[in-house]
């Protein structure tokens, strides 16, 4: 059984009297496992795409199966279930609580999944420790270095378990190093079995990944696996 | 994710958004509290009024008629009345000799006298004229000395008996007993002091100095209105004593048979049923007036927490990704538009509460528990009523759109 199981999936958008066909009849599966990258120019619909693919929108026409389940059709108290418990958003621009500190942040998934206080804490602890962040739990957002925050974000997306880690533009706001920093981790997580996908429009980034989909005017241009694998992380997987 | 959970999660992000945005709350805040504390004194005072005005009709008493030359209602054709007969001071006893149903007649009339007393004086005292059984109709009892006696009152004898407070006034290191008072100019004997009755909406009982109606009348520049207080024996037979009474009186006055009454009976009942109708009028108009300042208060409310809302339509995006549902953003906003209308119904109880004391020297009034829970659940009803616009399109919110936004 597939993990993500897109049939005929049109996303069309009423624009005045006008209608934008931003996903034409995507058919794609993805299986549990696999490390994705999306890519695509803005417009192509590739961020439909990924809001499809997190239940955050759902299609026009088509249906759309997600760890056996057809989420096409869910309103919208459903659909924060599901992103609950299947997928963690990691965001371009992290989207922590600013008001709240790491562990709060990382705490918030748990609190909505109605799990109880001493095992979320654990959870959001082990979370923490292991994106590295174990000794800052009590920073805020503000006090903590961009690589920092998107390490926050990445241990609240990994503290429910979910089936599906989806990263849009994750290096977006960092500088190179951390961005390389980012992308070692998320080649760990992928090594450890989950499931990841990242929307990106920078080759480097999308070379991290095993598959690449390329999106061009709603409809999958290409389908393929990667060769030649970015060369950063065999310099990390060195001494 | 269950009902307690969501609403501490939701006491907490309030709380924290109501510190970040203090002086943005502080003023909203105020809004409300100005709302809860006028009708909160509103309602006090209204309260106190009630109860002033049922004391002060108490001390009438409910088994006295008061017979005179008006009525108390209002009346249309007040010309009609105009040319009324005088009441004159004999009536007290001519009625008492024929009536069976009345236990005691005071004769009365009163009016506003300079009083002397060596170098203390006065200029304006409540002086009544009285009979020898006006103790017994209204109520007086004496403290030292003794009331007007029926030799007194038939000889106009210039003796007079005072409130507590004026002896207080006037001799307030000696016994006033066997000194001489000067009231317009005339000397009298203080012959008693009466026991401190307390005060009402209309008078002041312990200020008042009681001196024989035959002298009050004789001495009166002008001609005074004299009225009669009639005692009933038995109170349960008030419908008889008042016919009974208004015979006596058609007679007294020689009212032709067949013409209409030139006289008034009026009794207590008569006041509290105005009252009731005014003091409705009174309070409806006031707690109206007082509710439109809390439903401005509200209208604060919700405009900032429409700002609110809007300024965080990102968060609302980003909870939303990871899972809140509906119920859980609708129960955050509507928590922290209630925590601030809850402080401010705090903070207005804690205001009102000096308020109260500085009132209670008018009007007999306390903050009563009743009133106090009453100001706070109304200000946590208004902080969830103002907020369930703002709060329920932040729970409607399209995740997409919400997380897109700046």
């Amino acid at each position: 059984m597939s993990l993500i199981r897109l049939d005929h999936i049109s996303r069309r958008y009423e624009m005045g009297s006008e209608t934008i066909h931003a996903l034409r009849d995507v058919s794609l599966t993805i299986q549990k496992g696999e490390y994705v990258a999306i890519m695509g120019p803005s417009g192509s619909g590739k961020s439909t795409l990924m809001n499809l693919v997190g239940c955050l929108d759902t299609a026009s026409s088509g249906t759309y199966e997600l760890n056996g389940t057809n989420v096409s059709h869910m309103d919208d108290n459903q659909l924060a279930d599901v992103r609950n418990r299947e997928i963690g958003f990691v965001f371009q621009s992290f989207n922590l609580l600013p008001r709240s500190d790491a562990l709060h942040n990382v705490l918030l998934p748990l609190i909505y999944a109605g799990i109880s206080p001493e095992e979320r804490k654990q959870k959001a602890l082990d979370a923490l420790t292991q994106v590295g962040l174990a000794d800052r739990i009590h920073h805020k957002p503000n006090e903590l270095s961009g690589g920092q925050r998107q390490r926050v974000a990445i241990a609240r997306a990994l503290v429910n378990k979910p089936s599906i880690l989806l990263a849009d533009e994750p290096t977006g706001n960092l500088d190179s190093k951390t961005g390389v920093e980012i992308m070692a981790l998320f080649e760990d997580l992928s090594r450890h079995g989950n499931t990841i996908i990242v929307v990106t429009h920078e080759e480097d980034v999308a070379r991290h990944a095993r598959r690449i989909l390329r999106i061009r005017d709603g409809l999958i241009a290409s389908d393929e696996a990667v060769t030649n694998r970015e060369p950063h992380l065999v310099a990390l997987a060195g001494p | 994710m269950n009902l307690v959970t969501e609403f501490r999660e939701g006491l907490s992000i309030s709380w924290s958004a109501i510190r970040s945005n203090k002086l943005r709350s502080g003023l909203t805040t105020l809004g409300i509290v100005i709302g809860i504390l006028t009708v909160s004194l509103m309602a006090t005072a209204i309260q106190g009024l009630n109860q002033a005005f049922v004391q002060s009709i108490s001390a009438l008493g409910s088994d006295v008629f008061y017979l005179e030359k008006f009525p108390w209602e209002r009346v249309d054709e007040w010309w009609k009345l105009h040319n009324r007969r005088d009441f004159q001071v004999d009536y007290g006893a001519a009625l008492m000799k024929e009536s069976r149903f009345a236990q005691a007649a005071s004769v009365e009339a009163s009016w506003n006298y300079p009083v002397k007393y060596k170098d203390r004086s006065a200029s304006s005292i409540w002086v009544v004229g009285n009979n020898a059984q006006s103790a017994l109709v209204r109520g007086l009892t004496v403290k030292e000395g003794r009331f007007l006696s029926e030799s007194e009152v038939a000889g106009a004898r210039p003796v007079c008996v005072i409130g507590s407070e004026i002896a207080d006034r006037f001799f307030p290191k000696e016994s006033p007993l066997g000194k001489s008072l000067k009231i317009k100019g005339t000397n009298y004997e203080v012959i008693g002091v009466l026991d401190k009755f307390g005060k009402f909406l209309f008078a002041n009982m312990d200020a008042q100095i009681v001196i024989p109606i035959t002298r009050f009348v004789s001495e009166a520049s002008r001609r005074p209105y004299v009225m009669l207080m009639v005692k009933v024996q038995d109170p349960k037979l008030m419908e008889e004593a008042k016919e009974e009474l208004r015979g006596i009186m058609r007679k007294i006055r020689r009212v032709p048979p067949g013409a209409e009454d030139d006289f008034a009976i009026n009794q207590q009942e008569q006041l509290v049923s105005t009252f009731h109708r005014v003091g409705g009028i009174i309070a409806t108009v006031g707690l109206f007036i007082t509710g439109l300042s809390l439903f401005v208060g509200g209208i604060g409310i919700m405009n900032i927490m429409f700002v609110s809302v809007a300024e965080r339509t990102k968060e609302i995006g980003v909870r939303k990704a990871i899972g809140a549902k509906r119920r859980t953003i609708l129960i955050q906003f509507l928590t922290e538009a209630a925590i601030v209308c809850l402080l401010g119904g705090l903070l207005a109880v804690a205001i009102a509460w000096p308020g109260t004391l500085a009132l209670s020297r008018f009007l007999p009034v306390t903050l009563s528990l009743p009133v106090i829970a009453l100001a706070i659940g109304i200000s946590l009803l208004t902080g969830v009523v103002s907020g369930f616009l703002p709060a329920w399109r932040a729970a409607r919110m399209n995740p997409v759109d919400a997380l897109r936004s700046e």
